[in-house]
């Protein structure tokens, strides 16, 4: 110290406090700006469910929820808007959809996890991680170039239709291709944490590999694989671009796969031009989107309920 | 050896690149309790599991030599692996009840043998509950889920499993690990019943518990077999110095 | 009876096996068919030039609008997002660290908010702008944008910040330092590779996504040259080009396609790189 001089001691302490100081100032900014962060980011459904209902009140006002949902009748410009059809064409892509993944998610992440060599899970992790990151506009003109074509010369012919091709079926097509990365990631996670020692137990007791997947696995995975599917149903259900660009968009209750269809979201995405022109349609289609963002958060809701009933169980 | 169930021969496994057993001769007399053990990453488990080949479930293992069950090298004959498997009744280290239900649960290895007839099975899930002291405990919740059980019921139940399927020999991986002192001592004490009519092999790194109840031992260092015989002879006699090593207590 | 058994398995291996190759092979058709009509329309002025004459109609020019919008947009709103979503990742998995109950709300929040369809997003975005009478623009796009992504990156840096050990966290606090230096000098910078993927994969959520800018962020020729006009993007000049009748535009729509695949794949094959790079040089504690 007496090398440094008094002085130099006195400005030194100033020096640290003022560090000090700031360092805490930074922390405080820094705390607050996270708080804030976190009460945008929880306020954000609530901002939504309310500002959607509130747009479509002034349609609520004068139907009642019932008549609206279950109307038959899209008349726009006589103030008439049944959803029925529209409502009637997303269960059918959705559940068409989910017929043909299911079936194939199951039978891939099986193999993949209980039979396949490491080199195959391997290549086809990126191959997964791809088509889940390829975006909606791109499976529609993929739909458009080969799915739908394919219906009107290859499929619809097989069974005697002649069809354009613009389908239900071509929209359920393309949607399951988009929901399969998405569901198979989910199967193959949850095949991975079912425990060794359970297939042993089931193997020592002279059970073959299959009896093993069929008697055992599947049993122990089963409340995953139906939130699985739950969540890729939600998925399905709001998907937009790619189902608008090949599903046909015309209005009418479809009767069968080969038939176009017009399902809730592309509804929204087709409309909005004419939104602000004729009364009332512009809180129609926003009690549209009301109606698929409540559908989609029940089915997520229902479906993660289910996954933490599962851990907690295991 | 006469009478030796199990007889193993230069047996060699990898796991890819690494060798986990080293060159293991081994027998295994009949209706006995034989203890394999030594410190913890020896291979004991590997060994064990190697007898009823649950070594196949990992992709890269390989293994070779023989191991001849009552004579039949189950390495290198073609036949079905279930049935060899069925041979041998497994107890892991902690119970992993089936996902079912307890009449279930034991009827499973019955069932995928092709005995379906309910009579027959009720029969026998009576006499293996029995036989594991758990027939009182559960003939009023038979439908139960297994899953509801405590940790010491459910690993008699899975003994129950494993008897019902009618092994000749039994493979029990650090049975009692996971268990409370008592329902320990009920296991070690169905073990020295159940010598009688079946072979036991144990795996254990509980000393205690391996002079209880061992009639012949095997003592394994590094993927190695350093020393083998009669509970007697290598308790009171070890030739070998890291047998005497370890029985100090020295490494575990 | 056994073989019977036999024949059952067998006939479930061959279709899980078929099963398997036919989801490569789709992707394999995918990207080859999109490469099969948008290569031939590549080329210098496609990707040079903005739409000469009008982007549904003109003959010439390119898809500069597109690229540049789309570009303007994704980054726009990605880092947005990130201003938000990184503290917030961070606040739950440092200074919330004591309450689990409530960070587990939080990501139970989040993961029903990440499924929320992005045409929501549209639509609600497009209800505020009629309310304040704002424009269809980029501006209007990028706050939609931030807003569908937001759960996305939280989520994603957020399963990267749990893997940090608790240790970690215990030791720098007992050197003295502030929460949030904590925070951002050492949770941060540990896992900077992580969290650079869960941005890059973000932003390839953003690039790709039609839904939401269909009415907010509008249509144009033009570059924008300032946030209140609108603004071509890639998706929807594939979208509103594909169907029209002159095979010039069309070619736009084809040679748009590819460049966004393209983006996409390039993201897919950074993060997979940084992914493992990341991997290798981590200590497993």
């Amino acid at each position: 110290m007496a090398l440094y001089g008094k002085k130099y001691f006195l400005e030194t302490r100033v020096k640290i406090r003022r560090i000090q100081m700031s360092r805490f100032l930074r922390d405080k900014l820094h705390g607050t700006w996270m708080v804030v962060t976190l009460i945008v980011v929880v306020a954000m459904p609530f901002i939504l469910l309310i500002g959607l209902f509130l747009k479509s009140k002034m349609l609520l006002d004068d139907h009642s929820i019932f008549h609206l949902l279950f109307s038959k009748e899209w008349k726009p410009l006589s103030g008439e808007f049944g959803f029925y059809p529209f409502i009637i064409s997303s269960v059918w892509v959705t559940a068409v959809a989910l017929l043909i993944s299911a079936p194939i998610c199951l039978l891939t992440s099986i193999h993949l996890t209980q039979y396949a060599k490491k080199w195959v899970l391997k290549v086809m992790h990126p191959v997964i991680d791809i088509l889940a990151g390829i975006p909606s506009v791109i499976f529609g003109v993929w739909g458009i170039l080969v799915i739908v074509p394919g219906i009107s010369d290859y499929i619809g012919p097989f069974f005697g239709k002649a069809v354009s091709g613009y389908s239900i079926l071509a929209g359920a097509i393309v949607l399951s291709i988009m929901i399969i990365p998405f569901i198979l990631n989910i199967l193959i996670e949850i095949f991975k944490t079912i425990p060794v020692e359970l297939s042993e137990a089931s193997l020592s007791l002279g059970a073959s590999k299959w009896q093993t997947i069929k008697f055992v696995i599947l049993k122990k995975a089963l409340p995953g694989i139906v939130s699985a599917f739950g969540l890729g149903m939600s998925r399905a259900f709001g998907e937009t671009i790619a189902v608008l660009m090949v599903v046909g968009n015309v209005t009418k209750i479809p009767t069968g796969i080969f038939q176009p269809g017009y399902p809730l979201p592309a509804l929204i995405a087709n409309n909005y031009g004419e939104m602000l022109s004729i009364p009332l349609y512009d809180s129609a289609l926003m009690l549209a989107a009301l109606i698929l963002f409540v559908v989609v958060l029940i089915f997520n809701f229902a479906s993660r309920l289910l996954i933490v009933r599962y851990e907690r169980h295991n | 050896m006469e009478n030796a169930k199990i007889t193993i021969r230069d047996l060699n496994l990898y796991f890819g690149k690494q060798h986990i057993l080293k060159n293991i001769n081994v027998e295994i007399p009949e209706n006995k309790i034989t203890v394999i053990m030594g410190p913890s990453g020896c291979g004991k488990t590997t060994l064990m599991k190697s007898m009823n080949r649950l070594t196949d479930l990992n992709p890269d293992a390989k293994l070779s030599g023989s191991i001849l069950i009552d004579g039949k090298d189950i390495l290198h004959s073609g036949d079905d692996i279930t049935k060899i498997r069925k041979m041998m009744g497994l107890l892991a280290q902690r119970p992993y009840p089936l996902p079912m239900n307890i009449y279930n649960n034991i009827a499973y290895g019955l069932r995928i043998s092709g005995r379906k007839k309910k009579q027959f099975l009720n029969k026998r899930i009576e006499h293996y509950l029995r036989q594991v002291n758990l027939w009182d405990e559960v003939k009023d919740r038979l439908r139960e889920p297994a899953g509801a059980l405590s940790i010491g019921q459910q690993q008699r139940l899975c003994l129950a499993r494993g008897l019902a399927v009618d092994p000749e020999i039994i493979l029990a991986d650090e049975p009692t690990s996971a268990l409370d002192p008592i329902s320990s001592q009920t296991i070690e004490e169905k073990f020295l019943e159940l010598k009688n009519n079946y072979t036991i092999v144990l795996v254990t790194h509980i000393l205690r518990q391996a002079k209880r109840i061992a009639d012949h031992v095997v003592f394994m260092y590094l993927g190695e077999v350093i020393e083998q015989g009669t509970a007697q002879e290598i308790f009171e006699n070890p030739q070998q110095e890291k047998t005497k090593s370890y029985l100090k207590g020295i490494f575990y | 009876m056994g073989n019977l058994k036999k024949i059952e398995e067998g006939f479930f291996r061959v279709l899980m096996f078929c099963s398997t190759v036919l989801i490569a092979l789709t992707l394999f058709l995918i990207i080859f068919s999109i490469l099969y009509k948008g290569l031939p329309a590549i080329s210098w002025e496609m990707v040079s030039q903005v739409p000469k004459g009008g982007f549904y109609f003109g003959k010439e020019g390119g898809i500069l609008n597109a690229i540049i919008g789309s570009l303007y947009l994704s980054f726009g709103s990605t880092l947005l997002a990130a201003l938000f979503g990184v503290p917030l990742a961070l606040f739950m998995n440092v200074h919330l660290i004591r309450h689990k109950k409530i960070v587990n709300a939080i990501r139970y929040l989040l993961d029903l908010l990440w499924g929320v369809p992005s045409i929501v997003y549209g639509a609600f975005g497009f209800a505020i702008m009629v309310y304040f009478g704002i424009r269809a623009s980029l501006l209007a796009g990028i706050i939609t944008v931030t807003l569908f992504i937001i759960p996305i990156m939280v989520r994603g840096i957020d399963e990267v910040l749990k893997s940090v050990p608790r240790g970690l966290l215990e030791a720098s606090l007992s050197l003295g330092s502030t929460r949030s230096e904590v925070s951002y000098r050492v949770f941060f910078k540990q896992t900077m590779p992580g969290i650079i993927t869960a941005v890059l994969l973000s932003f390839g959520r953003a690039i790709g996504d039609a839904a939401s800018i269909l009415f907010t962020a509008g249509y144009t020729d033009y570059i924008p040259t300032s946030l209140n006009q609108p603004t071509a993007t890639l998706p929807l000049s594939i979208f509103f080009q594909l169907s029209s009748p002159i095979p010039e535009v069309q070619q736009r729509a084809y040679a748009s396609a590819v460049v966004l695949v393209f983006i996409i794949l390039v993201i897919s094959i950074l993060s997979r790189v940084l992914t493992r790079k990341y991997q290798k040089n981590q200590i497993n504690f």
